[in-house]
């Protein structure tokens, strides 16, 4: 062609006389596919900020009846719960903006720190309701580490279960048992330490996140089959030899008969359902359910919140927060199927069996299908650590799918 | 190992996804399907049922006078404990902050507070520290009010709508333990009374004896319910229905305050009398009955002022009541005391003997002393008397005739059976007679306090002996052949303790030996004379009043049956005891009264019953007018000597009293009023 003699200077742009692309402004360019703004998931933030508002809403209808009898301001457990949501949110995005491999590096400094938290609830604990799972802090906050301790150990298991490079032979990069027992040995303090407070809730949410992390890795299936039956062992040794609290196992098998023990175990699952079913198709209205802020479910705002949404708000209210976190779990089960790397899959898997799990249990002891164990709803319940370490764990999930490739 | 991860990523959504599904199908099902059964679970737990106490009806005399009256009112109480407790001075400002509510001065509420011990002059509180301590009643709503609305001010204080009971005593009549008394229900009573467990608050007061007892269902009215919402912790959020309580009826009794009062300042003066005299009297009974059965006034000495079961009873003022050394106030000697009859016996004794075939006409020998199995019986020291009939008898009270009597009846008695040991024995012909007058068994007045008293049947006899022989009393460990003679009486009782001896017989003929009765008994027995032959269960109780004013029942004395006796032997038996007051044991008592006024004129029976180890019962059993009679009086003193100098001056005030003679008001100037007050006076 450069025969022609037209001397060729290669492509110099469009040529003078030719109309140039519109430069596009910043709005516009972080929108278009691969898109700086396109790198945030906003469906799930959207649903993040839903799930908190709707437990700001709960958590005053929940509060504001009782304080008012108190003779205290009603609208104090309110203004706190938006504080909460406001700095959960700002974690969110300063956790989300960290490229999710740092964390990987970070491992150890965030499992250490989990671990010296739930240490210092053991000597410096404060004891409420028999759990001695809180650590006061001065200005009257209080924190509670078990919360932080799930972000610990979804790090810290993902970070060792991903420790292979995935190269080079055929099956090769399978994680190892190696790797596993690592991981189980790792957990183990963490998981023992909130045992102890007694957090029995917190402890098994702790346990099958470890355990789906581990499976989800990619570990041999004879290697899963096998620790299931160790497991099973464990379990049924474990029940032989009364290893669990006299209470625990009262509280654990209470809601399979909630009428016999009204005064103790049963109670709380018994008035929960008995709110919850009596809220019908649109619930009551909120403020208006005599039930949950009469003070007949205790722990309304915390862990039995979910009566409060049963009762006010009916079944439409309740299938609205569990197709929200359900959303949300989903959302985390497709990061994790983009991710870029095998840390980053575990990350988000770990995050989303720790909400489906939570999120399952908690909801199912209030109707009365899962035994009752202190455990808070996620983004819903009253209680800044929870609400902080949820939102830490969105914040992980958006960085996952921020640094995907598609978006650097 | 990403692309196993993300396979089994698959697994992880089935998971989710099963969990939404339950989470989703279990809130259907709880919510939609079964929210109408769960709305109406929640609806029955948020409401309790408080019981709203109705007020305890009244007891009035038989004009509408309130012999107890019960009302509800505002009543400031101080618990001292919790105010000891949760005040750092020991409640001193707390009290000076109520002080000025209530009207009083600080020191005034420490008085009325402190504990009565030792040392500690009135006024004091005399009841368990632990309880609220009543400080002030009839508070006004405002006051209350402002209590209520501060308990961080007022801690411990409390205003609450409380029972109050007033014994009003009307021209002073107390009878006390004909009224009895009420005392929080316990939980036997629950029980026995089948209540639900809403139908009695803890604190509810029960009749625990006399009258309150006896009508106690009546007087207590219907307790009304409250149904209030709730929350968990049992707090009060509002009220849904309301069901008014139905306060008790008003208890009429026939009894006449003013005839009440002389009744007990007459029995008091007569133990009075007796003590002057130097016995040892500590109690006594009166009783007025009407000729129909029913009870005017009725008086046991000591008596006791019933305020102290409301303001609280101390340990020291509950031991008085029921110690010996005071008498046992709490005891209603009118149908609990047991006494000798004596000579009074010998109304039934002359009834027995012409039913046994004496005649009415005939003359029985009243000899000085007379000798029976070996024993000699005397006329309490008189010279023989000659022959003399029934009538005589009875005016002079001759014990000789009776004694008399008493052995021949016993020798014409089924001898074999007078020694047989057999628990079912026939009764002794006399002894039958006198359980036909009602005596050796409860009398069935409206009262729950009461004894049988003792006819020595056979059947009792055997009784007796096989309780006390080897147990009980022990008399064949006890008993010494020639020890005092307590023990020979043992001796003598172990061995043939079962037999029915002619001593026993004669001396049982006069209302001695074992022969006891009550003065209800004895007074019933007297009203069946006087009223020619109907023994009535007497009756205290007129009617029940409702607290509209409606008579809800009338209460009349029932028959308990005719007695066995000709109406000519008990005219006769009538008429000889005219003559007692006018010419015979009692006409120095009588000194004055008008006997021979056919209005006034008293018929009696003396009686002076020997016990063995203390001083005479003195006993005198009347009636009024003598023909056609309407009252029965009775004054029954034990311990205390002769019945005409005890006795017998105390019923001759007690008819000047009724019929108002000799500067006496009359009581009842028209007899027993016939209409029943429907109103409590105030």
């Amino acid at each position: 062609m450069s025969g022609l003699g037209i001397p060729s200077r290669g492509y110099g742009g469009p040529r003078f006389g030719t109309f140039a692309p519109r430069p596009k402004s910043l709005l516009a360019r972080g929108l278009e596919k691969g898109g700086l703004l396109r790198s945030w998931d906003w469906l799930l933030i959207l649903a993040t900020v839903g799930l908190s508002g709707i437990g700001i809403v709960l958590v005053w209808a929940a509060s504001a009846p009782g304080l008012e009898a108190l003779g205290e301001n009603p609208h104090s457990e309110l203004k706190k719960a938006i504080l909460w949501a406001a700095l959960g949110l700002i974690l969110m995005f300063v956790s989300a903006s960290v490229d999710y491999r740092r964390y990987r590096r970070w491992a150890p400094a965030i499992y250490a720190a989990a671990l010296l938290l739930l240490l210092a609830v053991l000597v410096a604990g404060q004891s409420v309701n028999g759990a001695k799972a809180w650590i006061n802090l001065p200005g009257g906050f209080q924190i509670e580490p078990s919360e932080f301790a799930k972000l610990g150990i979804v790090v810290s298991t993902a970070a060792i279960m991903s420790r292979q490079p995935a190269v080079g032979a055929r099956g090769a990069g399978r994680p190892t048992l190696k790797s596993a027992g690592l991981a189980v040995l790792a957990a183990a303090p963490s998981i023992i330490l909130v045992e102890r407070e007694p957090a029995l809730g917190v402890m098994l949410v702790l346990v099958f996140t470890l355990a789906v992390m581990i499976v989800l890795s990619g570990i041999r299936l004879y290697w899963v089959g096998l620790g299931t039956a160790i497991a099973a062992c464990g379990i049924y040794m474990a029940s032989k030899a009364h290893l669990l609290k006299g209470y625990q196992l009262t509280r654990l098998t209470a809601f399979l008969h909630p009428q016999d023990n009204l005064t103790g175990a049963g109670y709380n699952g018994y008035e929960a359902k008995i709110a919850i079913g009596s809220g019908g198709m649109h619930g009551l209205g909120l403020f208006h359910g005599t039930f949950t802020g009469g003070n007949f479910v205790p722990s309304v705002d915390t862990d039995f919140i979910f009566t409060v949404a049963g009762e006010e708000l009916g079944f439409v209210g309740c299938a609205v927060i569990v197709a929200l976190l359900a959303f949300v779990v989903f959302r985390a089960i497709r990061i994790a199927q983009r991710a870029d790397d095998l840390f980053g899959v575990l990350v988000a898997v770990g995050v989303a069996s720790w909400f489906a799990f939570q999120s399952f249990v908690n909801i199912g002891m209030t109707i009365g299908i899962m035994p009752i164990t202190g455990l808070p709803l996620p983004f819903i319940s009253y209680g800044g650590s929870a609400i902080f370490a949820d939102m830490i764990a969105v914040g992980l999930l958006l960085s996952v799918r921020r640094h995907h490739t598609l978006f650097e | 190992m990403i692309p196993v991860s993300r396979r089994r990523l698959a697994v992880l959504y089935l998971l989710v996804f099963a969990m939404l599904v339950a989470l989703g199908g279990r809130l259907w099902y709880l919510q939609v399907l079964s929210g109408t059964q769960y709305k109406t679970l929640a609806a029955a737990n948020q409401t309790r049922d408080i019981v709203v106490p109705a007020v305890r009806g009244s007891i009035v005399d038989d004009t509408g006078k309130p012999l107890v009256t019960n009302d509800t009112s505002l009543v400031v109480s101080v618990n001292m404990m919790t105010l000891s407790q949760t005040t750092s001075d020991g409640g001193q400002s707390v009290l000076e902050r109520l002080a000025p509510l209530l009207h009083t001065s600080y020191k005034a509420l420490t008085d009325d507070t402190r504990l009565c011990t030792a040392g500690v002059p009135v006024p004091c509180w005399s009841g368990s520290p632990y309880q609220p301590i009543p400080v002030a009643e009839g508070v006004s709503d405002q006051t209350a009010l402002e209590i209520m609305e501060e308990p961080k001010q007022f801690p411990g204080v409390t205003a609450q709508v409380q029972a109050v009971t007033d014994y009003p005593m009307p021209d002073g009549a107390n009878p006390a333990q004909v009224l009895g008394y009420v005392q929080p229900i316990t939980q036997a009573e629950m029980a026995k009374e089948h209540l639900p467990e809403t139908g009695f608050a803890g604190d509810d007061l029960v009749g625990q004896a006399g009258l309150e007892a006896q009508y106690n269902s009546a007087l207590t009215g219907t307790p009304g319910a409250q149904e209030v919402s709730v929350d968990a912790a049992g707090d009060v959020t509002g009220t849904v229905g309301d069901t008014a309580p139905a306060n008790g009826d008003t208890l009429v009794t026939s009894l006449n305050s003013q005839l009440q009062a002389d009744v007990q300042s007459e029995l008091a003066k007569a133990v009075a009398t007796a003590r002057s005299e130097g016995n040892k009297t500590d109690q006594g009974a009166a009783i007025v009955e009407t000729a129909g059965g029913r009870i005017v006034a009725m008086a046991s000495y000591p008596d006791y002022n019933p305020n102290i079961w409301t303001t609280g009873i101390s340990q020291s003022a509950y031991q008085n009541l029921i110690g010996k050394s005071d008498g046992e106030p709490i005891i209603n000697w009118a149908t609990q005391g047991q006494y000798a009859p004596g000579s009074t016996w010998k109304v039934t004794s002359t009834a027995a003997a012409v039913a046994d075939g004496y005649s009415l006409n005939g003359l029985y020998n009243c000899p000085a002393t007379l000798n029976i199995d070996g024993r000699s019986f005397a006329n309490d020291g008189e010279p023989s008397l000659g022959d003399m009939s029934f009538a005589e008898a009875l005016i002079v009270s001759c014990d000789t005739v009776y004694y008399d009597i008493g052995y021949q009846m016993w020798q014409t008695d089924d001898n074999a059976a007078n020694f047989a040991k057999n628990p079912n024995a026939p009764t002794q012909k006399m002894q039958q007679m006198e359980l036909d007058w009602g005596f050796g068994k409860y009398t069935g007045v409206d009262v729950p306090e009461g004894n049988t008293g003792i006819i020595p049947t056979r059947q009792w006899l055997y009784d007796t002996w096989k309780a006390n022989a080897y147990a009980g009393q022990d008399w064949c460990k006890n008993g010494r052949a020639n020890g005092s003679y307590v023990q020979q009486i043992e001796y003598d009782d172990c061995g043939s303790g079962w037999e029915w001896q002619p001593g026993q017989a004669a001396i049982a003929a006069i209302g001695q030996g074992y022969v006891t009765v009550t003065p209800m008994q004895l007074a019933n027995a007297y009203t069946a004379l006087a009223n020619g032959g109907t023994l009535y269960e007497p009756r205290i109780g007129e009617a029940l009043v409702s607290p509209s004013g409606k008579v809800v029942q009338k209460i009349n004395p029932p028959v308990a049956r005719r007695l066995p006796v000709a109406s000519s032997t008990l005219s006769y038996i009538r008429n000889a005891l005219a003559g007692v007051v006018t010419q015979g044991t009692g006409a120095g008592a009588f000194g004055g009264y008008p006997d021979s006024d056919p209005n006034y004129c008293v018929a009696a029976k003396t009686g002076t019953a020997q016990n063995f180890g203390v001083n005479a019962t003195s006993v005198f059993a009347s009636f009024s007018p003598c023909v056609h009679p309407k009252y029965v009086v009775l004054v029954m003193v034990p311990d205390a000597g002769y019945g005409a100098d005890v006795a017998a001056p105390a019923v001759k005030a007690i008819y000047d009293d009724i019929y108002g003679l000799q500067g006496h008001k009359a009581a009842l100037p028209k007899g027993v009023p016939a209409a029943i007050p429907t109103k409590v006076q105030r």
